[in-house]
C-alpha cells in the first residue's frame, strides 16, 4: 500500500508553544488512519498541518516537510488553496453555512470557485450527498436551509460538502464527538464505505470508534507521535508500555 | 430570614432606580418627538415641501430645496463614505491581525469620536480653499463621508468578527481562496450588520450641522450642481432658528420634522429592501431546484 501523506520531522508552533514534536508519520492510501491520544496532545494540529489549516491562526507555523504523492506541500511553490482542494476537511462542529440552502452547501466549493454549469452542479450535489449517505433523507428538501437538519445530517451536509469538491483525502477532525450514538453509527458507516475510494484521516477521542473503523492508528502524547502501527497491533499488543495504558484506559 | 428580608429589600431599590433611569432617558426624546410635530406638522403643505427658501419669511415660503439638498448630500457621501468604509472595516477585521491593521483600528476609534467641526475645517482648507473648489456639494459632501468611514469600518469590523470562525474555516477548508471566502461566505452572513451601521452613519450626517457651514454652505436657490454652494435642512433649522420672525421659526420646526421622516423613511425602506431582495433569491433557488427534481 502506497503512502498518500508523509510528514518529516514535522514542528507545528501556536506562537512558542510547540504542539506537535518532530513528528514522522506516512499516512497510507485508500484506508482509514485514527489518531488517538488524550486531550490536547496535538491530535488535531496535526492532521491541521495536513491541509495547510495550521497557518490560518494567527502566530501559527510549521517546521519541517509534510509531503502528498511525494511533493511537499509547504514548498515555496505550493499554493495552499490547491493543496485544501486535494485535502478536504470536516471540523468537530458541524458547520454548514447558514444563509445557503442544503443543496448550496452541498456546492459551496465548487460554486465559489467560479463553476456555472447547473447541469455539473446538479450532478455533484446528488452524487456528493448520496456519497454520504444524506441523499434518502434531504432529497425532498433541497431548498431548506442547510441548519435546519439534525446535528447528524448537518455532520453528513458538511462530509457532501467536502468530498463535493473531489479530494483525495479527507481529515476529520472528531466528526462525532457533538453526536448522539445513532448519528455517530452513520457516519462510521458512511466513512467504511468511503475508504476504498479516499484516503482518510480521523481524529477520535473515542478508542471504540478507532479500533472498530480504522485500519491504522496513531497514538499521540504531549505532541510527540508515540506509536504508529496497524489497529489491530496496536489495540491487542503495542510496541509501548504508554500505549497499552492509555487503550486500557489507565490514564487520559 | 432577615437576610431573605434584605435581599428583597435591595432587589427593589436596584429595579428602581433602573426604572427610573429609563423614564429619565426615554422622557426627552419622546417630548422632543412630539415638540416636533405639534409645531412642525402645521408648517407642512405642499407648498411648504415643493417651494424654495428665501430667509425672509413671506409667504410662498418653502424648504423644497434643503430637502433637495440633504438628499444629495447625503447620496454623495454615502457614495464615497460606504465603499470606504465597509472595506476598511473587511480588512481590519479579515487581514488586519498586524501591527498595520491595529494602527488603523486605533486611528479609527480616534476619527470616530472627532468632534465633526474639525472635519468639516479640513475639509474646508483642502476642498474649498487648497483645491479651489469653493463653498460647494462636494465639499459638504467630503466633510460629512470622513465622518461616516470610521462608523461604518467599526460596524463592519464588529460584524465580521460576530461571524463564527468555523464559517471561515469551513470556506477555507473547500480549497476556497481566502478574498472569495471572505466576500461571499463572511460578507453575506454579517450583512445584518453592514447595513444597521450604514443606516446608523446616514442618520448620523443627516442631522450633521456644524462641517456643512465650513464647506457647503447654503443656498436659496435650487442647485444640484456638484460645485455651487447648496442649502441642507440642518442648515435651514439653524439660520432660521436665529431669525425673529415667527415664521421661520415655525419652519425651522418644520424642517426638523421632515428630517426626521427622511432618515426613518431611508431606515425603514432599507429594511424591506433587504427583507424582499432574501425573499426573491430564496425564489430563484426554486426554479432550478425544480428542475434538479425533475431529473432525479
Amino acid at each position: 500500500m502506497a503512502d498518500k501523506i508523509v510528514t518529516e520531522g514535522l514542528n507545528a508552533y501556536f506562537g512558542d508553544v510547540r504542539a506537535v514534536k518532530n513528528v514522522d508519520l506516512r499516512i497510507p492510501e485508500r484506508a482509514i488512519t485514527a489518531v488517538i491520544g488524550p486531550s490536547g496532545c496535538g491530535k488535531s494540529t496535526l492532521i491541521r498541518c495536513m491541509n495547510r489549516m495550521h497557518e490560518v491562526v494567527r502566530g501559527a507555523r510549521v517546521e519541517g516537510r509534510v509531503l502528498l504523492d511525494g511533493k511537499d506541500i509547504y514548498s515555496a511553490t505550493t499554493d495552499a488553496v490547491e493543496v485544501r482542494t486535494r485535502v478536504g476537511m470536516v471540523f468537530q462542529k458541524p458547520n454548514p453555512f447558514p444563509t445557503m440552502s442544503v443543496y448550496d452547501n452541498v456546492v459551496a466549493g465548487l460554486r465559489l470557485n467560479g463553476e456555472r454549469d447547473w447541469n455539473k452542479l446538479d450532478a455533484t450535489a446528488e452524487r456528493s450527498l448520496k456519497l454520504a449517505a444524506l441523499w434518502d433523507e434531504v432529497k425532498g428538501q433541497l431548498d431548506a436551509s442547510g441548519v435546519s437538519l439534525s446535528g447528524g445530517q448537518q455532520q453528513r451536509l458538511c462530509i457532501a460538502r467536502a468530498l463535493a469538491v473531489e479530494p483525495e483525502v479527507l481529515l476529520l477532525d472528531e466528526p462525532c464527538s457533538a453526536l448522539d450514538p445513532i448519528a455517530t453509527a452513520k457516519i462510521e458507516d458512511l466513512l467504511f464505505d468511503l475508504k476504498d475510494r479516499y484516503t482518510i484521516v480521523i481524529v477520535t477521542h473515542n478508542m471504540q470508534q478507532a479500533a472498530r473503523i480504522s485500519n491504522f492508528t496513531a497514538f499521540m502524547y504531549l505532541g510527540e507521535l508515540i506509536e504508529f502501527d496497524a489497529t489491530k497491533k496496536i489495540f491487542e499488543n503495542p510496541e509501548r508500555e504508554l500505549t497499552e495504558k492509555y487503550i486500557t484506559g489507565r490514564f487520559g | 430570614m432577615n437576610n431573605f428580608k434584605r435581599r428583597k429589600l435591595v432587589n427593589m431599590l436596584a429595579s428602581g432606580v433602573a426604572l427610573t433611569c429609563v423614564v429619565l432617558a426615554v422622557v426627552p426624546l419622546i417630548y422632543i418627538l412630539i415638540e416636533v410635530v405639534r409645531i412642525g406638522a402645521p408648517a407642512i403643505d405642499w407648498e411648504f415641501l415643493t417651494s424654495r427658501t428665501k430667509g425672509t419669511g413671506e409667504p410662498g415660503e418653502g424648504i423644497g430645496n434643503a430637502i433637495l439638498g440633504t438628499l444629495l448630500l447625503v447620496g454623495y457621501a454615502s457614495a464615497i463614505g460606504l465603499p470606504i468604509g465597509i472595506f476598511t472595516g473587511i480588512y481590519v477585521s479579515e487581514f488586519g491581525n498586524n501591527r498595520f491593521g491595529e494602527t488603523v483600528r486605533f486611528f479609527n476609534d480616534i476619527l470616530a469620536n472627532f468632534p465633526s467641526i474639525v472635519i468639516g475645517l479640513l475639509a474646508y482648507a483642502l476642498v474649498v480653499d487648497y483645491m479651489d473648489v469653493g463653498f460647494s456639494l462636494i465639499a459638504g459632501a467630503f466633510a460629512l463621508a470622513i465622518i461616516m468611514i470610521p462608523i461604518v469600518a467599526n460596524t463592519t469590523e464588529e460584524a465580521l468578527r460576530m461571524v463564527p470562525n468555523s464559517l471561515r474555516e469551513g470556506a477555507l477548508a473547500l480549497g476556497v481562496p481566502r478574498r472569495r471566502a471572505v466576500m461571499r461566505i463572511m460578507l453575506v452572513n454579517a450583512k445584518a450588520g453592514v447595513v444597521t451601521g450604514s443606516l446608523l452613519a446616514v442618520a448620523r450626517i443627516a442631522g450633521e450641522t456644524a462641517p456643512l457651514i465650513l464647506t457647503a454652505f447654503y443656498s436659496n436657490y435650487w442647485s444640484a450642481s456638484p460645485f455651487e454652494p447648496i442649502a441642507s435642512l440642518p442648515q435651514t433649522i439653524f439660520r432660521n432658528y436665529n431669525s425673529p420672525s415667527e415664521v421661520l421659526l415655525q419652519q425651522a420646526w418644520g424642517a426638523a420634522l421632515v428630517l426626521i421622516t427622511i432618515v426613518l423613511a431611508i431606515n425603514i425602506s432599507v429594511r424591506l429592501l433587504m427583507r424582499s431582495r432574501t425573499k426573491k433569491s430564496k425564489a430563484v433557488k426554486k426554479t432550478w431546484l425544480t428542475r434538479l427534481s425533475l431529473r432525479a
